[in-house]
């Protein structure tokens, strides 16, 4: 297996892997975190959770070519601002569908399950309308395509470290929010005992709407961010969902940490098969594993030890 | 089984004389109208004939279908306004497919049984063809499928109008390594028949040559992580990539790729697709792809005078900013292939055109000029075109003769 190489291929492969599993990484960890929200402390199984993204993405896409008719000159940094009004997006149409549909079916998860997959459909045909039913193509600025050049071999794409930031930012903002900040409290509260959230004073309807508004907000950013590695039409967000309720479901739902953990085992576990074995192996084996531990231990790697 | 037996007298039994009566009466018209071009039944007036396009506009395959179905609209439009065919008018009813297959197979029957189309446009994958097959054989439709595809059919009631796997790829591999001098090859796909199959072919090829296959890979549809199998590449060093990947994968694989350093215009390793038409650039990005070679029949960019009208008249149907890939030109050939055939013979009946087919020409075709072989493939033209930043391409080669289809090629029959 090795015997083809030389060692410094080998140390380069090494090193590439490894990059190439932390980007992967950090990929699950963005995918995942708004659902991990939405879906572990919620208890809402959000099938829109793809199409949440793509709204994030057509976001982007709309904001890339306002900067560049309206203000050419600061086209190389129009992605930031895109990320924001992506999370603005999401968030918003995240709190009208909280509105209008979850908060009627709480309590009722299959139900919500088929609702919010309605929902995905609804979208992705209102894309469609919107948009047309090809891709498009979301243009970069330079600087974010290209790559850096650590010796021969190795080349860190610069698209992944930014990822890898963004990741970085976005959980240490949500560690923050739910775990040092009195608007966090009220949501734990309110996922460890409703009625008794309810009884000292929390507004729990608002706390809920606030909760999916963010979860989707963080789709939308995962979204914009997807642009660079990823493409942008109406059922973009289908390729992502069965990836991101793997992670979540294995990590245990209720836990932002075991998500955070789970998505790190199956990023490494399946970058490196995939350099030893064929994707689709790699991708099969990924799956037996996964469905192997979750017989063992259903309730994912980390779970919350609440009352019911 | 006594129940299927429903004899004369059975079905006078059920329906009463008066019922038989109008029975027969409502069958008559059928008959009746112009017992010559159509003693099947089909939906033919004296003025009109209509026909069927049954394609997926919503689910995932959309993004692919739509522009196969602006092209049939199109050449049905075109041939009317030429007076139709046999001095009657197209109509078309258009089903949806909705990119699932069991879905096909359904409104094929509804388009074959109830609405008696004379012929169908259709289909895109090859598992919506496989599914549609069947009801097409049983009722005897006749199918005008636009997509490249790996081969390995030839059915009595399809005509095949993309390039079959041979066609695409022998000639494009005969080129890199005349014109570039290529040695080993990496052959990349996504995971199901006919990045399979054309691989297969290609690797046969390429170790007829006593060249060397480096890596050959596959990942699931949809798959949108290609760092791996980019660093395979990197450590291999192939000469040519040869990819095959499809739909949304695609996407991801070019903008990783340029990611990764690996500027596909210096050519080192030169990249050779099969399934990268004009209309997957618009969502890959120009700069991503630009500098990679593809093996089609079919460019945008194509100089001839049908073809420029072809442009002219599709973005005059469609809007300006519209691109027509490979698949787009191939769909366009059905309704005037089929016009041909139904002209010849002087029939709409899927009988008597089958018969005509072979070496019913047209050389008002887009792609230059195609003729049915009797296998139901069309000889055409191999060419490659490089990709240009502006997400068109620039043909560099075609083969001077028209490339035989050979749906069962040596080692697969």
């Amino acid at each position: 297996m090795f015997a083809d190489y030389s060692m410094p291929e080998l140390m380069s492969i090494f090193a590439m892997q490894g990059f190439a599993g932390l980007s992967l990484f950090s990929i699950f960890v963005l995918m995942a975190l708004g659902l991990a929200i939405i879906f572990g402390q919620m208890g809402v199984i959000n099938m829109a959770h793809g199409e949440f993204m793509i709204l994030g993405a057509y976001t982007t896409y709309l904001t890339a070519g306002l900067f560049e008719t309206v203000m050419p000159g600061l086209y190389g940094i129009y992605f930031f601002v895109a990320m924001f009004l992506a999370f603005i997006a999401s968030a918003l149409l995240g709190m009208l569908v909280e509105w209008l549909m979850i908060r009627h079916l709480y309590h009722r998860p299959l139900d919500t399950l088929l609702a919010t997959w309605g929902l995905s459909l609804i979208l992705q045909q209102a894309y469609r309308s919107v948009f047309g039913a090809r891709e498009v193509g979301v243009s970069l600025p330079d600087w974010m395509m290209g790559s850096i050049a650590v010796t021969d071999l190795v080349e860190i794409p610069i698209n992944g470290l930014i990822v890898m930031v963004l990741t970085l930012v976005i959980a240490t903002l949500v560690y923050l929010l739910m775990f040092r900040s009195g608007w966090g409290r009220q949501v734990r509260a309110v996922v460890q005992n409703r009625p008794m959230a309810e009884a000292v004073g929390i507004d729990t309807g608002k706390v809920d709407r606030i909760t999916f508004a963010l979860g989707c907000g963080i789709a939308g950013v995962a979204g914009a961010a997807f642009t660079m590695i990823g493409s942008t039409g109406p059922t973009s967000g289908q390729l992502y969902i069965v990836d991101t309720f793997l992670v979540v479901v294995f990590g245990g739902a209720q836990s932002l940490l075991g998500t955070i953990a789970s998505a790190f085992t199956i990023s490494q576990a399946q970058s490196t098969m995939e350099f030893f074995l064929s994707g689709s192996m790699a991708k099969v084996l990924t799956l037996l594993v996964v469905v192997g531990i979750l017989m063992l231990r259903p309730q994912g790697l980390f779970a919350l030890k609440v009352r019911r | 089984m006594t129940r299927a037996k429903v004899t004369a007298p059975g079905l006078k039994r059920r329906l009463g004389w008066a019922g038989l009566l109008a029975w027969a009466a409502l069958g008559l018209p059928g008959i009746s109208v112009a017992d010559d071009v159509n003693s099947t039944g089909l939906a033919v007036t004296e003025d009109t004939v209509k026909v069927g396009i049954l394609h997926s506009i919503t689910g995932t395959m959309a993004i692919s279908e739509t522009g196969s179905v602006q092209a049939e609209k199109l050449a049905i439009e075109q041939i009317n306004a030429q007076g139709g065919v046999l001095g009657r008018k197209i109509e078309y009813i258009q089903e949806d497919g909705a990119s699932d297959w069991p879905t096909f197979a359904e409104k094929a029957r509804k388009l074959l049984v109830n609405d008696k189309v004379a012929t169908v446009f259709g289909c895109w994958t090859s598992a919506s063809r496989k599914a549609v097959l069947p009801v097409f054989e049983q009722y005897n439709g006749m199918l005008y499928y636009p997509t490249f595809y790996e081969g390995l059919e030839q059915s009595p009631n399809v005509i095949y109008t993309g390039q079959e796997a041979t066609q695409q790829i022998l000639a494009s591999i005969d080129w890199v390594v005349k014109e570039k001098g290529a040695k080993t090859f990496y052959l990349l796909g996504s995971d199901y028949i006919w990045p399979r199959t054309s691989n297969k072919i290609a690797r046969k090829h390429i170790e007829k040559k006593g060249l060397k296959v480096v890596g050959e890979e596959y990942y699931p549809l949809g798959h949108t992580q290609f760092n791996s199998v980019i660093n395979k590449i990197k450590l291999r060093k192939p000469d040519v990539i040869f990819a095959s990947v499809v739909g949304g994968s695609n996407v991801a694989f070019y903008k990783q790729l340029k990611a990764a350093g690996i500027d596909l215009t210096k050519e080192k390793p030169l990249l050779l697709t099969i399934s990268v038409t004009e209309d997957e650039i618009l969502g890959i990005g120009g700069e991503n792809v630009e500098g990679a070679y593809a093996s089609m029949k079919y460019f945008q960019s194509l100089e001839n005078p049908n073809n420029e009208a072809f442009v002219k008249a599709f973005k005059e149907r469609w809007g300006d900013d519209i691109v027509i890939g490979d698949v787009t030109q191939a769909a366009y050939l059905g309704p005037w292939l089929w016009k041909a055939a139904v002209e010849k013979a002087g029939s709409f009946d899927v009988d008597k055109i089958r018969e005509v087919f072979p070496g019913i020409e047209l050389k008002t075709a887009p792609e230059g000029y195609v003729r049915i072989h009797e296998n139901h493939h069309l000889w055409s033209k191999a060419r490659i075109g490089q990709a240009q930043k502006d997400g068109q391409y620039k043909v560099v080669y075609e083969t001077e003769d028209l490339m035989e289809p050979d749906p069962f090629p040596e080692g697969y029959k």
